[in-house]
This record gives C-alpha cells, sequence and structure tokens, in this order.
C-alpha cells in the first residue's frame, strides 16, 4: 500500500479538522455525501479567480481555457470508467437527473403502452419515481425485483418477472441504504440475452467499486461527483454511442442545436445533444480533480483499506446489544444501517451528534425498502476512506453508552 | 401563571446547562418522562401531528373554560419538546392558548440545537395546540 498513508490522506481533508458541539468531527454520513479534498476546493476556487468564462463558442483567451478544462474532465471521466467515446460521457447535476435525463428521453420514442421496466425493492425513491411518471405517461408497466431477508436481490424471481415485453432493468450497483453489493454483472448478462436495456444506478459505487462500462456490459451507467470526493451539482449519465445517438434531447435550449430556425431546429452532436444550457462549469473542473486524487491514491489501495475498515466495523457492530443491523449480505460495502429496540434512530442519531459523530437517520430515500424490513427508518453509519479504526471505537462507545441509559 | 411566566420559567431552567448540547438533549429526555401522556388507544392517525419527522400524537380535553393537553412521541427527545409546549399551553383559555408566542425557542438557543427541519415540526406543533383550542 504505497500511496495510502491515512494520515496524509486525512491531512488532504480540511474538514476532518473541524470540532463539533466540542468534540472532534467523525463523519460517518459518507453514503449522503463524501467530503471534498483541498484540491477540489482549490480547483474550483482558481477557475472563479483567473479563468471563469462560458465555455464553448468562445473565441477569447478565457473561453478557451475553461472549455479545454471542461473537456478535460470528460476525458478524465471517460478513462475513469473505461467508456469508448467521449461522446459517451453527459454531464447532468446528479444521479436524480440522469435517471430523468434517460427515462424521459426513451419515453418520447423508445417505450410503447404496455411495455415492462423491472426495478428492484432496494432502489433509491430516484431510481424508482422517474419510472413511475413515464409509465403513468405512457402506460408501462413498472415490475419490482425481490429482497431477500439479508438484504440482496433475488434473481431467480428477477429471471421470472422477465417477459418479451420487458424494456428496461435500472438496478442500484451498491444499495445506498443497506451497502449491499448486487451482481451487476450477471444483471446485466440476463438483460443482453433478453434484448433488455440494461441502466446502473452508481452513485454508491462510484468511489468505491471498480467502474468498468465495458466490462460490465450495460447500456447506462449513471453516478454522482459528490458521493466521490467531488463537488455537489455534477453527475453523469453514461450510455453507449449508438444507443445516445438513436435517443431524441431531453431538454432544449442553448448548447445542444446546431441550427436553429421557426421552421426547423437540427440538434448538436453527441454529447452535447444532451447538455441544453450553460453547465455547471466550476464543479465540473472540481470534480476532474477528485478523479485525479481517487487514481492518485489508487483504486486497489483504496478498496484494500476501506474493506479492512468494513471488517471492523462489521465485526464491532454485530457484538453492540440491543441493535439490528438491516443489510447483513456478505457482500457489502462499509454502510451499516440499524435500529434499536429501546431507542428511536432519531434520538440516536442526535445523541450522537452531541459528541461529534455524524451519521444519518430516517428512510434514507428507501420507504419501499424499509417497508419490506418492517421498520420506519434506520440510523445509517457509512464509511468512506478517510474514516479510521479509531473513528469506528470512539462510535461503538458512544453508541453502547447511549443505548445504555 | 401565565403562558409567558412558564416560558421565563423554561428559560431559566434550561440557562443552568449552559447550552451545551449533550446536557440538553438530555434534559429534554427527562422532561419527556413527566409528559402528560396520552391514553394508548387515543394514539390514532388523527391526533397525530402534520409535519413533524417523529411521531407526535396530541390530545385535548376542554374543562369549563380551559383546556388540558395528552401527548406522546415515538422519539424521546421530541417528547421532551411537545411536554415543554404541554407545560406551557395546559389549562389555560382559548384566547391565551391563540395568542401566545413561542418565544423561549429562541432564548434557550434550542432553535440551533434542533435545526431548521426540526423547526418546522415544533411550529407544527404550536400550531396543533392552537386549532385544538380554536376547535373545541
Amino acid at each position: 500500500m504505497t500511496n495510502f498513508n491515512i494520515e496524509s490522506v486525512r491531512e488532504d481533508f480540511p474538514i476532518l479538522k473541524s470540532q463539533v458541539n466540542n468534540h472532534k468531527l467523525v463523519y460517518f454520513d459518507n453514503a449522503a455525501t463524501t467530503q471534498k479534498p483541498l484540491r477540489v476546493i482549490e480547483a474550483i476556487s482558481d477557475y472563479y479567480k483567473t479563468y471563469n468564462a462560458n465555455i464553448h463558442r468562445g473565441i477569447h483567451t478565457l473561453a478557451e481555457k475553461a472549455t479545454e478544462e471542461f473537456e478535460n474532465t470528460r476525458k478524465t471521466i471517460k478513462n475513469y470508467i473505461g467508456a469508448t467515446s467521449e461522446k459517451e460521457i453527459i454531464f447532468t447535476r446528479g444521479t436524480t437527473e440522469g435517471i430523468n435525463l434517460i427515462a424521459s428521453s426513451l419515453g418520447k420514442k423508445y417505450f410503447k403502452p404496455g411495455d415492462e421496466i423491472i426495478i428492484s425493492e432496494m432502489e433509491h425513491h430516484s431510481n424508482i419515481v422517474p419510472w413511475q411518471m413515464i409509465a403513468e405517461e405512457k402506460n408501462l408497466k413498472l415490475k419490482i425485483i425481490n429482497v431477500n431477508s439479508y438484504g440482496e436481490l433475488d434473481l431467480n424471481h428477477f429471471r421470472k418477472i422477465i417477459t418479451e415485453k420487458t424494456k428496461l432493468v435500472s438496478i442500484v450497483y451498491i444499495s445506498n441504504a443497506l451497502g449491499t453489493i448486487n451482481p451487476v454483472e450477471e444483471i446485466i448478462e440476463i438483460c443482453s440475452d433478453n434484448n433488455i436495456l440494461s441502466l446502473i444506478d452508481g452513485a454508491q459505487a462510484s468511489a468505491h467499486s471498480d467502474i468498468d462500462v465495458q466490462k460490465m456490459n450495460c447500456d447506462f451507467f449513471v453516478f454522482s461527483a459528490h458521493k466521490m470526493y467531488g463537488p455537489t451539482g455534477v453527475g453523469v449519465v453514461y450510455g453507449k454511442e449508438k444507443i445516445l445517438e438513436e435517443m431524441p434531447p431531453y431538454m432544449g435550449g442553448g448548447e445542444m442545436i446546431q441550427d436553429v430556425s421557426f421552421e426547423k431546429t437540427t440538434y448538436n452532436d453527441l454529447p452535447h445533444k444532451f447538455e441544453a444550457g450553460t453547465p455547471n462549469i466550476g464543479d465540473v473542473v472540481g470534480f476532474k480533480e477528485a478523479i485525479n486524487y481517487i487514481n492518485n491514491l489508487g483504486k486497489k489501495n483504496i478498496q484494500a483499506y476501506e474493506e479492512k475498515l468494513m471488517s471492523y466495523a462489521k465485526k464491532e457492530l454485530e457484538k453492540v446489544e440491543g441493535i439490528k443491523i438491516i443489510g447483513t449480505s456478505d457482500k457489502k460495502i462499509g454502510i451499516f444501517s440499524f435500529v434499536s429496540e429501546n431507542m428511536h434512530y432519531y434520538d440516536i442519531g442526535l445523541l450522537l451528534d452531541a459528541k461529534g459523530i455524524a451519521v444519518r437517520t430516517g428512510h434514507h430515500c428507501t420507504q419501499p425498502l424499509m417497508e419490506k424490513f418492517n421498520v420506519e427508518g434506520t440510523a445509517r453509519m457509512s464509511l468512506a476512506l478517510y474514516n479510521t479504526t479509531d473513528e469506528i471505537d470512539y462510535f461503538l462507545n458512544t453508541l453502547s453508552n447511549i443505548l445504555s441509559r | 401563571m401565565t403562558t409567558q411566566e412558564i416560558q421565563q420559567g423554561i428559560i431559566e431552567d434550561f440557562s443552568i446547562l449552559d447550552g451545551d448540547l449533550e446536557m440538553t438533549l438530555n434534559y429534554l429526555m427527562e422532561l419527556g418522562e413527566e409528559i402528560q401522556l396520552i391514553d394508548e388507544d387515543l394514539k390514532t392517525d388523527d391526533r397525530l401531528v402534520k409535519g413533524c419527522q417523529s411521531k407526535v400524537w396530541l390530545e385535548c380535553k376542554k374543562i369549563g373554560e380551559i383546556y388540558k393537553f395528552y401527548g406522546d412521541s415515538n422519539t424521546s427527545i421530541t417528547k421532551g419538546l411537545l411536554s415543554i409546549l404541554i407545560r406551557i399551553f395546559d389549562e389555560k383559555s382559548q384566547e391565551e392558548i391563540v395568542n401566545t408566542s413561542l418565544f423561549f425557542i429562541e432564548r434557550i438557543g434550542l432553535n440551533r440545537f434542533i435545526g431548521t427541519q426540526r423547526s418546522n415540526g415544533l411550529q407544527s406543533m404550536e400550531k396543533k395546540f392552537k386549532l385544538l383550542a380554536l376547535k373545541n
């Protein structure tokens, strides 16, 4: 683990030095959003300080520089996820917008009344509601893959609910509420064998897992910068070029056109066809630094460290009396949802906060999943590459004290 | 005591805690234990306060010209907040309940602790007290 030194990693994240409620911050809300290394913060600041300009079609130097940096991020992302071309990388505001873009665009031409879309019980609301909306509009049927008691997808059930009318399967790679890593390659293969489009929600996976869209062979992959140490307000839709070419634009406006007249407007080429309006230039520029940061540390090094943290947290959390962990799959990342018989998760969250520990409480935008497990919500601690076993110990001690009141 | 005087008393009680979040939360949880508890079979959906993240039930009984309040919550800290509100509004007239503005929250810095999401919940609770007094 040559490049991974936890002390120096922590130095890269200024916020980790903060005091919260007179305690050292312990940030365990990484599944909601991760903290940002200084180089990301500085890249955004540098853009506004030294070369802020609108991109594309500018002939002056600043516009040229801004366009170059913006497009450099696209290249960096292309390489990070193993896409074949930059045309396959479309910038959005985040995963939610990405799924809405695909649902809306496919809804215009591709889906016919009676067609079926498959999602699962463990989807985030952002991978449920856009499909419900398009299903209602186009008279489509939404089918749901069951989740077992460990919080894993039931693939036999998945195979059973596929019909000749199934047009798209949209599945989360890693569950934000449970941490379960889904067998996406197997799912995509089933889709591909049955001529079904596959969409993978990579919001949680993008920072932790190896992402190779060509190896996965998914048709779409969506994710957000802010869950991988980048800024909020930027996300990506990856789509296979030949599919994106056939899809109509999502929004109309500037940037996405070739020629506009009142009689007929022709659309710009990929990826610009899907990028109407001035994008979030500063944050896109910052996003590149987040990916560079991950690449410099090395995905393998990060994964090895995170695996160690996760195993430790799992082993120790299982010893805490009076809590039940929701999501007990063997294949998971460092996301731990739990409930206590004696104390509401909301009280647990507030009492942890009083000790400087940030966790998330509630339904985590997965109400159907919570219902499945017969809970209204959970307390959720989620780990990232800058967390330590000391922090986990402090969390567990504090939690035990809280629960024994 | 008027609702004003009760709020003054609450401000004094909390001042001892000196703004410490942990002590404040613990104190709120203790106050929750002393709540005028609503009967279990009255904890129905129509008695739920809308707009709270946690479940809060509130019930009132009119005795002559004054109102008695009973409540509960599924979370201890919210139960504490509710018990303070019951202490303020309990056994008051419709006029006094409706005309009371809650100034203790800001004065004890509770808004800092309860955050905007929960302040909305607190406002929903306040509204429920006033609506119950107006409707009954």
